[in-house]
C-alpha cells in the first residue's frame, strides 16, 4: 500500500541504511491502517536520532529533552485525553538518562505507547557505548572496552509487572510484525512498552543489520502472553537467538481512573472558578 | 496589648496543636496574630517551639521577648528561660519537666493530673495547656469546642468533647492562682480574622487561578503547598501527582499545560537545582509554567527545616541559555496569593516559565487578616481554545509583534501543536540556520520583553515618603522591617522599601525608588542572607550602592528586639 500526503513530514536527517527509516514508515502505515488523522496523535519525544521522529511525520509533537520523554508523556494524558499518545525515546534517552522515568511510568501505568529505537549504541553523540550495549563495544571513550553489562529492558518491564511488553525489529521481514505490534500497543490500555532493535549503519559494527537478522526469531504460535513467569524467562533469552513479539501483556487500572482526568469540555473552557467557589477558597481560613 | 506565647517541647508532643489551637481561637476573637515555627529535621524528640504572637493591633513578626513561655519538657525551659520578659511567666508541669522551679513567675500546674483525673489519655494533657492560657488570659472556652473540632477533624467529636472537658479542668485550676494583670486580655472584641500561612495562600493563589495540575516531589519547607492543593483537589478536579523526582515534576507540569491547562510544580532549593534543565525547556518552547521555590538554607542539604533568603541569584540566573522569566518574591500570605495569581497570569499571557520565591519562614508563618479581597485577582484566558481551523493556518512559533504566539490545545481541532526543545521554525521543526535563529531569538526574549517588563510594580515604600532612614529588602524580610518601621517612625523620618516583583526588575525610570534609595542618610539593606544577593541585584540594576547592610544566615528569622539593636547600631555609626 502506498503511503498518501496525510503523514508526510519534513525530510529526516538521518544516515542512509538507518533502522528510524523502517520505524517510520511503519509508523505511518499504522496510522493510516487505524484511520487516524494527524491531530488526533501526540509523539513526545525526547534527544536522539529517533527522538527527531515525529518531525519526520505530521502529528503533535513535544519534542522535549533527552530522558524526559514519560514524564511529560505523562503530564499530557493526565489532563488532556483527546490524543493517542506515542512516546519515543532511543536507548541512551530512555534506558539511561531517563532510566528512573522508566520505572515510575511503569508504576503509574498511563496510556502511553513507548518505542524505544535501540540500536546498543550512541548514535547522535557518535558511537559512545549505550545502556544496552554490550561489553564488547569499544569506542574513542570505552577505550577498554565497554565495562558494564547491558540492561534487559524486557526482563526489567516484566519484572515490574509493566501490562504490554513486547519485542520488535526494524528490518525487512520484521516490519509487518512491528506493524501488528505497535497496533495492539495502541489499542491496549495502560502502558506498552515496545523495545525495537535496529541497527545503527555508522557506529554499531558488532550489532549490525544482518546480526540481527540471524540472531533474531519470531515466538512461535500459541505463545501464552498472559504467563507472566513464561514471559520472564523468555525475555532472558538473547545469545542462543532473540525471540522477536508480544511477550506479556496484562490490562489493568491505569492511572487516568485514579484520577480526575480532564475532557474535552474541560480543555474548551476557560479554566476558571465561579465567583462563589473564589470567594469560598478565600474565607476558609476562618 | 502585644503578647507572646512560646511552646516548646519535643517533636510529636503537640506543640503545635497548642499553638494551633490558640491562633484560632484568638483570630475567632478578632485578635491579630502573627504565629512562626522553629522545629528540627526529626520527627520525634529534640527541641521544636511554635510561637503565638497576638494583640489587639496588627503584628507582623515575631518577637524574642516570650510573655508566656509554655514548657512541655525541661530542655524548653534551659533554653528559653534567657528569652522570658522581666515580668513574664513560664507555665510548666513538673512531671513533664522532671525538676520544679521555686521562683513565683512559674507556675506548676499539673496537666498530666488534671488529665488522669478525669480518665483521659495524656496526650490530652496539651488542652489543659490551652486552657489554663485561656482562662488566665481571661478569655474563656466559647471559642474552644469549634476550633479543636476542626484541628480534630475526623478523629470526633467525643475526642473534641474529651479535650473540651480537660480545657476546662486547665481553665479552673488557673482560676484559683495568681496570673498577672498585664497578661489579661479584658474583652476583646471585633469580628473574626482569618489566618493562613504563606504555603497556603500560595496554594489557594493557585487553585483561584485555575490550576488544574501540580506535580512535585515532597520536600520540605514546600510540601505544604501541594497538600493545600490537593486538599482542594477533588473540589475543582485537580490532578496532582507525585513525582519520582523533581526532574519528572517539572517535565510532568510542562506535559500538562501543553494539554491545555494551567500547571504548577513546588520544591525548595535542592530540589529546583534538579528542575533547572526543565526551567529552561520552558523557555525555548515557551511552555507556560508556575514554580513555587520555598528556600532553606544550603548549600547541598543545608539546615532542611530552617529559613534562609540564599536562592535569589540562583533562580534568577537558573537555565541554560538565555530567556524570560518572572520572579517574584512576596513578603506576606496575603502578597503571596495576589502574587502567585499574578504569576499564573504572566506565565499563559507571556508563555514563559513564572516563579514565586518563598522561604521556611513565610511558608509556615501565620498572618491574620480582616478578609481576603478577590477583586484584585486576574482570570484572563490567553489560551487558544477553537475547535475547528485547519492545519495550514497554526503556527505554534508564528512570529508575531508581540514575540507571542497563538497556544492552541493538542487535539481540539485540525491544528497540530508542535514544540522543540532544539532551535525551531515558526511551525516548530528543527533549524540550524542563522536567520532563523535569531528571529527567534528576538521573539522569545526582545519582543516580549518590554511588555512583560511594564507588568511589573514598582517597589513599595512604607513609611515617611522622603526617610532618612531606609530598610530595604525583599521578600519574607517585609514584616520585621515593618514593625521596625513602625517603631522607628516615632522619633525619625523612616521608611521600608519592600521588593516583591524581582524580575523583570523594577524599572526606575517609571517611579522614584532610586531617587528615595540615594537620598536617605541611611539605606540599609536586610536579608537572610551571607552575601547580600538583594544588595548585589539593586546594585547591577541601577547602581546604587548600599551603605549598610544587616543580614542573618544562622537559619533563623529576623526577631524584632535584636533586628532593632542592629539598627540602632548602625545608626550610630552614622
Amino acid at each position: 500500500m502506498a503511503l498518501s500526503e496525510k503523514f508526510k513530514g519534513q525530510t529526516p536527517a538521518w544516515c542512509p541504511g538507518c533502522g528510524n527509516f523502517a520505524i517510520l514508515n511503519v509508523l505511518k502505515r499504522t496510522f493510516e491502517a487505524m484511520h487516524l488523522e494527524p491531530h488526533e496523535i501526540t509523539i513526545v519525544s525526547g534527544i536522539g536520532q529517533g527522538a527527531k521522529l515525529p518531525h519526520y511525520t505530521r502529528c503533535n509533537t513535544f519534542n522535549g529533552l533527552h530522558g524526559r520523554t514519560l514524564p511529560v508523556a505523562t503530564g499530557l494524558t493526565l489532563v488532556n485525553p483527546l490524543t493517542r499518545i506515542i512516546a519515543i525515546a532511543g536507548d541512551g534517552d530512555c534506558y539511561g538518562e531517563g532510566g528512573n522515568h522508566l520505572l515510575h511510568t511503569i508504576r503509574r501505568n498511563p496510556n502511553i505507547t513507548l518505542l524505544v529505537h535501540n540500536n546498543q549504541v550512541y548514535g547522535l553523540t557518535k558511537g559512545q557505548a549505550s545502556p544496552t550495549s554490550v561489553p564488547a563495544l569499544a569506542s574513542k571513550i570505552q577505550p577498554f572496552g565497554n565495562p558494564s553489562e547491558p540492561l534487559n529492558p524486557l526482563a526489567l518491564a516484566i519484572a515490574l509487572d509493566c501490562g504490554f511488553v513486547a519485542r520488535g525489529f526494524a528490518g525487512a521481514g520484521g516490519l509487518p510484525h512491528l506493524q501488528k505490534l505497535i497496533t495492539m500497543a495502541l489499542e491496549h490500555r495502560g502502558f506498552a512498552l515496545i523495545d525495537i532493535l535496529q541497527n545503527c549503519v555508522s557506529f554499531n559494527k558488532i550489532n549490525t543489520f544482518h546480526w540481527y537478522k540471524e540472531h533474531t526469531y519470531f515466538l512461535e504460535e500459541g505463545y501464552d502472553p498472559g504467563d507472566r513467569q513464561a514471559a520472564f524467562a523468555r525475555s532472558l533469552e538473547w545469545e542462543n537467538g532473540i525471540p522477536l513479539g508480544l511477550f506479556y501483556r496484562r490490562e489493568k487500572a491505569t492511572v487516568e481512573d485514579r484520577l480526575p482526568r480532564g475532557d474535552r469540555e474541560s480543555l474548551t473552557a476557560p479554566p476558571f472558578l465561579s465567583a462563589a467557589a473564589v470567594a469560598d477558597e478565600l474565607g476558609r481560613f476562618f | 496589648m502585644d503578647i507572646t506565647i512560646r511552646i516548646g517541647g519535643e517533636a510529636g508532643q503537640g506543640m503545635q496543636f497548642i499553638g494551633s489551637a490558640l491562633a484560632g481561637i484568638f483570630t475567632r476573637r478578632g485578635l491579630h496574630v502573627f504565629t512562626h515555627q522553629d522545629y528540627m529535621s526529626r520527627i520525634r524528640g529534640g527541641h521544636n517551639f511554635y510561637q503565638v504572637r497576638f494583640s489587639d493591633r496588627p503584628v507582623r513578626c515575631s518577637r524574642e521577648k516570650v510573655d508566656i513561655l509554655v514548657a512541655l519538657d525541661g530542655r524548653t525551659i534551659e533554653v528559653h528561660r534567657d528569652d522570658l520578659d522581666p515580668r513574664g511567666i513560664v507555665l510548666y508541669d513538673e512531671r513533664m519537666t522532671r525538676s520544679s522551679y521555686p521562683e513565683p513567675r512559674f507556675k506548676n500546674i499539673p496537666f498530666l493530673a488534671l488529665t488522669e483525673e478525669l480518665g483521659l489519655a495524656p496526650i490530652m494533657a496539651n488542652s489543659a495547656a490551652v486552657g489554663a492560657i485561656l482562662g488566665g488570659l481571661g478569655l474563656g472556652l466559647d471559642t474552644y469546642a469549634p476550633v479543636v473540632d476542626e484541628l480534630m477533624g475526623k478523629k470526633g467529636k467525643e475526642v473534641a468533647a474529651s479535650n473540651l472537658r480537660v480545657a476546662r479542668a486547665g481553665s479552673d485550676h488557673v482560676d484559683k492562682m495568681v496570673w498577672p494583670g498585664h497578661l489579661r486580655c479584658g474583652e476583646p472584641g471585633g469580628p473574626p480574622l482569618l489566618l493562613l500561612n504563606g504555603s497556603q495562600a500560595i496554594g489557594t493563589g493557585a487553585v483561584v487561578s485555575g490550576c488544574r495540575f501540580y506535580a512535585a516531589y515532597p520536600m520540605t519547607p514546600s510540601t505544604g503547598i501541594m497538600i493545600h492543593i490537593a486538599s482542594r483537589a477533588k473540589a475543582h478536579g485537580i490532578v496532582i501527582e507525585q513525582a519520582e523526582d523533581e526532574i519528572a515534576a517539572i517535565n510532568m507540569a510542562l506535559g500538562a499545560s501543553f494539554g491545555g491547562v494551567r500547571a504548577m510544580t513546588g520544591t525548595s532549593g535542592g530540589g529546583f537545582a534538579l528542575m533547572v534543565e526543565g526551567l529552561s525547556l520552558a523557555g525555548m518552547t515557551e511552555i507556560p509554567v508556575v514554580i513555587a521555590e520555598v528556600q532553606r538554607p544550603g548549600p547541598a542539604t543545608g539546615l532542611p527545616t530552617r529559613t534562609e533568603q540564599s536562592d535569589l541569584l540562583f533562580v534568577l540566573h537558573a537555565g541554560h541559555g538565555e530567556f524570560p522569566r518572572v520572579l517574584f518574591a512576596p513578603g506576606t500570605p496575603e502578597q503571596a496569593l495576589y502574587l502567585t495569581n499574578k504569576a499564573f497570569d504572566l506565565a499563559e499571557k507571556y508563555q514563559i516559565p513564572a516563579i514565586i520565591q518563598s522561604d521556611q519562614y513565610l511558608a509556615d508563618a501565620e498572618w491574620s487578616y480582616p478578609k481576603l479581597d478577590p477583586a484584585p485577582l486576574r482570570c484572563l484566558d490567553y489560551r487558544d481554545r477553537a475547535t475547528d481551523g485547519d492545519a495550514a493556518d497554526y503556527q505554534r512559533y508564528r512570529f508575531t509583534d508581540s514575540g507571542v504566539s497563538p497556544l492552541a490545545v493538542p487535539g481540539l481541532s485540525p491544528r497540530l501543536v508542535v514544540v522543540d526543545s532544539d532551535e525551531h521554525d515558526e511551525e516548530g521543526h528543527i533549524i540550524e540556520d542563522a536567520e532563523t535563529r535569531r528571529r527567534m531569538v528576538d521573539k522569545r526574549w526582545r519582543r516580549k520583553w518590554p511588555a512583560l517588563r511594564a507588568e511589573i510594580a514598582q517597589p513599595l515604600l512604607y513609611g515617611h515618603d522622603r526617610p532618612e532612614l531606609l530598610l530595604v529588602g525583599y521578600g519574607s524580610t517585609y514584616g520585621i522591617m515593618h514593625d521596625a518601621v513602625d517603631i522607628l517612625g516615632e522619633n525619625r523620618a523612616a521608611a521600608m522599601l519592600h521588593f516583591s516583583e524581582l524580575w523583570p526588575f523594577p524599572d526606575p525610570a517609571l517611579g522614584d525608588y532610586l531617587n528615595i534609595l540615594r537620598q536617605a542618610r541611611l539605606a540599609i539593606c536586610v536579608e537572610n542572607n551571607a552575601t547580600g544577593q538583594l544588595a548585589r541585584l539593586i546594585r547591577g540594576e541601577t547602581g546604587f550602592e548600599f551603605p549598610a547592610f544587616l543580614r542573618k544566615y544562622d537559619g533563623r528569622p529576623f526577631l524584632l528586639e535584636p533586628f532593632m539593636d542592629e539598627i540602632h547600631g548602625l545608626i550610630g555609626k552614622i
